[in-house]
C-alpha cells in the first residue's frame, strides 16, 4: 500500500488538464446522467493526451470531478501497478497535483478499468469506469439510431433473446463478462468489460459510480443505492464465477482470482486480481503469525 | 515464483528513454530540423494540418519528427494540442472562388474561364526513381507564368446557370441555420450534411480513398466526374464582436473538389446534375477528391436513391472515418485483459468439461 502526498500542479496546464468551460459541459451531462440511471447521455468528448481506447472517458470524468483534496486511486485489471494505471496517475499527478493512493479505503476517488474493488465502498468515494463500448445492445445491433429507440421503447427483447440462445446451446448463459443489467427497472446497461463476478457489486452500493466513453462520447451513471440487478431468467438465475483454488499469496477464497503461468510444463497458480486487496491480507496474515 | 507485475512506473521511463533514442537513429547523421519537414515533406505536413484539423506547419512539422514520421500519430498529437487551444470564434465562410490558384484542372471541360493550370503536380511523371535524389541536387528554376488573380467562377457555376446543376446548398438544408459543430457537439444519428463534410474533412485519408473506390467499382455506384479540383491560397476573414465587420487575418492553402454526378430525376426535380463536396488544407488532392465521392455517395438517401453499399450509410461511414479514434481502440488491445481473459479461460473449460460429461454419458 503505497499512499503519495497532494504536490503542486503542472503550471502548464489548467487543474486537471481540462480547461473549466469543457469541466462544466462534463459536469452537466454528469448531473443528467445521473437524474436517469443507467441512460447514456451523449457528451462532447475531447481528444485527450493519451489514445482513444485508453480511457478517455474516465479520464475526462475524473478531470471534471477532481478537487484539489481528493485522493486517487487508479487501478487496471484490479492492480494499482499495471502500465496504464501507472500511466493515469501520472497524468493527474501532474496536471492535478493531488494525492494519489493505492489504498481503496482512503480514495476518495477512484478510475478503474475492468474491475470493481474487492473491499466494499463508501458513500464518501466515487468510483469512475472506463468504458469502450457503452451501448449493451451494440454487438445485437450495430446502429445507433436503431438501439436509441429499443432504449427509448424499453425494447429489450433482442437480449432476451441473446441470452436465452445462449442457454439453449450451452445450458448456461455464455457472457462471462460486461454481462448486462437492468437499471432500477428501466435502462438495460452496460456495466463496462467488469467481469460478472463483479456486478453484485453494483446494486445498492453505498458510493456513486459514474461511467464514461471517450470515443464513443457518452456518459452514465448509478447514483448511490441504486438497484441494479444482472439479467437472467427464473429457472437460470444469475449465477458469478467460482474457483476451486485460493489466492497463492493471501489464501483469499472469495475474489476474483488471476491465473499466472509459471512454467511451460502446465504449472500454474492463482493471485487475487485487486492487488491492494490481496497485499492488505498478507499483511494481516503476517501480523497473525507473528 | 510469481513476479508482480511491479515496476510499471520505471519501465514506462525506461521506454520512452529509449523511444527517444530510437527517434534520432544514428548521431552520425545531422539531426532532421523542423524546417527540414516543413519546406521539403509538405504534403506529409499537410496530410497532418487536415486530419489534425489544425492549420499551422510548424506545429504539424514538429509532430512528424516527433512522431518519426507516422502520421497517424503526427496527426493524434495535432489533435491532443488542437483540444487544449482557446477557441476565439467561427470565420467568416471562405470564397473560394477568389482564390490565388496554383493548380485549378477540370475534367469536364476542354478549356474553360480561367484555363486550366496545373501546378506542382505528380501527374504525367514517370514514377521512376531519381537516384539524382540521393546527393543533394540543384533545381533548375521553373518558369513561372503570371499567377491567375481575380475570381475565376467555379465550374460548377457554369453549369449552374444553364440549370443543369443542383445548386450549392442541397433544398433539405437551410442556409439561415447555423451549422454545426463537431468538436463542440457530439455527433447523433442522422446527421445534416455539414456535420458529415466536417466529419470527412478530418477522417483518415486511406479510409476515403478506398470507400471512394470501392464507390467507382459498383458498391453504390455514382459515376463522378472531377468537375473541378482547385489548389491556391484564399484569405480568412474574421467578425471580432467589438469591430462588427469581417477582418482579413491571414491566407491559407486549401484543395477544394467539386464532383459531378448525374442524377436521374424525380417527380419534383427534373434531370440534372449533382454535386459532391472535398475540402482539404494544403495540398491534399487525393484527400480532397475521395472526400467529394464519398459526400456524394452518403446523399443517397437525400436524393431517394437506394443505399444498397458501404459508402452510402451514414452511420458506418462517419463513426468510422477519425483514425485517432481507430488507431486508439485498435491499439488497445495491447493493454491488458487479464481479467476478462481470465473469465473466458473459465468459461471455455466449463464447457469442455460439460461437453465431455454428455458425449461420456451418451457412450455409456
Amino acid at each position: 500500500m503505497s499512499t503519495e502526498p497532494a504536490s503542486v500542479p503542472d503550471p502548464g496546464y489548467n487543474f486537471a488538464y481540462l480547461n473549466e468551460q469543457t469541466k462544466k459541459m462534463i459536469r452537466r451531462a454528469l448531473l443528467k446522467a445521473i437524474a436517469i440511471p443507467g441512460y447514456q447521455v451523449p457528451f462532447a468528448s475531447r481528444e485527450m493526451p493519451m489514445p482513444y481506447g485508453w480511457g478517455t472517458g474516465g479520464v475526462q470524468v475524473t478531470a471534471s470531478i477532481l478537487t484539489p483534496d481528493d485522493v486517487l486511486k487508479v487501478i487496471d485489471q484490479g492492480a494499482d501497478d499495471t502500465t496504464n494505471a501507472v500511466s493515469i496517475r501520472k497524468f493527474f499527478r501532474r496536471t492535478a497535483g493531488i494525492a494519489t493512493t493505492s489504498d481503496t479505503e482512503t480514495a476518495t476517488v477512484i478510475q478503474t478499468r475492468h474491475r470493481i474493488p474487492e473491499e466494499p465502498l463508501s458513500e464518501s468515494q466515487i468510483l469512475v469506469f472506463q468504458v469502450p463500448i457503452p451501448e449493451p445492445l451494440r454487438f445485437l445491433e450495430p446502429r445507433e439510431t436503431e438501439t436509441r429507440k429499443m432504449h427509448a421503447y424499453e425494447d429489450y427483447g433482442l437480449m432476451h433473446v441473446k441470452l436465452y440462445e445462449d442457454i439453449s446451446q450451452n445450458g448456461h448463459i455464455a457472457t462471462t463478462y460486461a454481462y448486462p443489467v437492468r437499471v432500477e427497472g428501466r435502462y438495460v446497461m452496460d456495466p463496462s468489460p467488469t467481469p460478472k463476478f463483479d456486478n453484485p457489486k453494483m446494486d445498492n452500493c453505498e458510493a456513486l459510480q459514474l461511467f464514461g466513453a471517450g470515443r464513443e462520447k457518452r456518459i452514465y451513471a448509478l447514483p448511490p443505492y441504486t438497484r441494479v440487478v444482472s439479467l437472467d431468467f427464473e429457472d437460470h438465475p444469475f449465477e458469478i464465477q467460482k474457483w476451486t483454488e485460493k489466492c497463492s499469496l493471501c489464501g483469499a477464497d472469495d475474489s476474483f482470482l488471476d491465473e499466472v503461468i509459471t512454467d511451460d510444463k502446465g504449472g500454474r497458480m492463482f493471485v487475487c486480481s485487486d492487488t491492494d486487496f490481496c497485499s492488505k491480507r498478507q499483511i494481516g496474515r503476517q501480523e497473525a503469525a507473528e | 515464483m510469481y513476479v508482480a507485475v511491479k515496476g510499471g512506473e520505471k519501465a514506462i521511463d525506461n521506454a520512452h528513454r529509449l523511444l527517444a533514442e530510437t527517434r534520432r537513429g544514428d548521431p552520425e547523421v545531422p539531426e532532421l530540423s523542423t524546417e527540414q519537414i516543413r519546406e521539403q515533406l509538405t504534403l506529409a505536413v499537410d496530410r497532418v494540418m487536415t486530419e489534425g484539423s489544425l492549420y499551422d506547419r510548424s506545429l504539424a512539422s514538429l509532430a512528424i519528427k516527433q512522431a518519426r514520421g507516422d502520421i497517424i500519430e503526427a496527426i493524434f498529437l495535432v489533435r491532443a494540442c488542437r483540444t487544449t487551444l482557446p477557441r476565439f470564434g467561427y470565420s467568416v465562410p471562405l470564397d473560394t472562388g477568389s482564390m490565388t490558384i496554383t493548380r485549378r484542372v477540370s475534367a469536364t471541360y476542354k478549356d474553360l474561364p480561367g484555363g486550366q493550370v496545373l501546378g506542382p503536380t505528380f501527374d504525367y511523371t514517370h514514377r521512376l526513381l531519381d537516384h539524382d535524389l540521393e546527393h543533394e541536387t540543384e533545381i533548375e528554376e521553373a518558369p513561372v507564368a503570371e499567377p491567375v488573380q481575380g475570381d475565376m467562377p467555379h465550374v460548377l457555376d457554369l453549369l449552374c446557370e444553364e440549370g443543369l446543376m443542383e445548386p450549392p446548398i442541397s433544398p433539405g438544408d437551410d442556409p439561415e441555420t447555423e451549422p454545426g459543430d463537431i468538436t463542440r457537439d457530439p455527433l447523433v444519428f442522422p446527421v445534416d450534411r455539414a456535420l458529415r463534410l466536417q466529419s470527412l474533412a478530418r477522417g483518415d485519408e486511406g479510409y476515403l480513398l478506398a470507400l471512394g473506390y470501392s464507390t467507382q467499382r459498383g458498391f453504390g455506384r455514382n459515376h463522378p466526374f472531377a468537375g473541378e479540383i482547385r489548389l491556391g491560397s484564399v484569405s480568412v476573414e474574421f467578425v471580432p464582436e467589438e469591430l462588427g465587420f469581417a477582418i482579413e487575418i491571414g491566407e491559407i492553402d486549401i484543395t477544394e473538389c467539386e464532383m459531378v454526378t448525374q442524377f436521374k430525376g424525380s417527380k419534383t426535380t427534373p434531370p440534372q446534375f449533382t454535386r459532391g463536396y472535398g475540402l482539404a488544407f494544403g495540398s491534399c488532392e487525393r484527400k480532397a477528391m475521395s472526400m467529394a465521392q464519398v459526400d456524394r455517395s452518403l446523399r443517397a438517401e437525400e436524393l431517394g436513391e437506394d443505399r444498397v453499399a458501404p459508402a452510402q450509410d451514414e452511420e458506418f461511414v462517419l463513426s468510422h472515418c477519425d483514425n485517432v479514434q481507430a488507431t486508439g481502440f485498435v491499439e488497445h488491445l495491447k493493454l491488458p485483459h487479464y481479467v476478462d481473459f481470465q473469465s473466458e479461460l473459465e468459461l471455455v473449460r466449463r464447457m469442455r468439461r460439460e461437453q465431455e460429461e454428455t458425449m461420456r454419458g451418451a457412450a455409456e
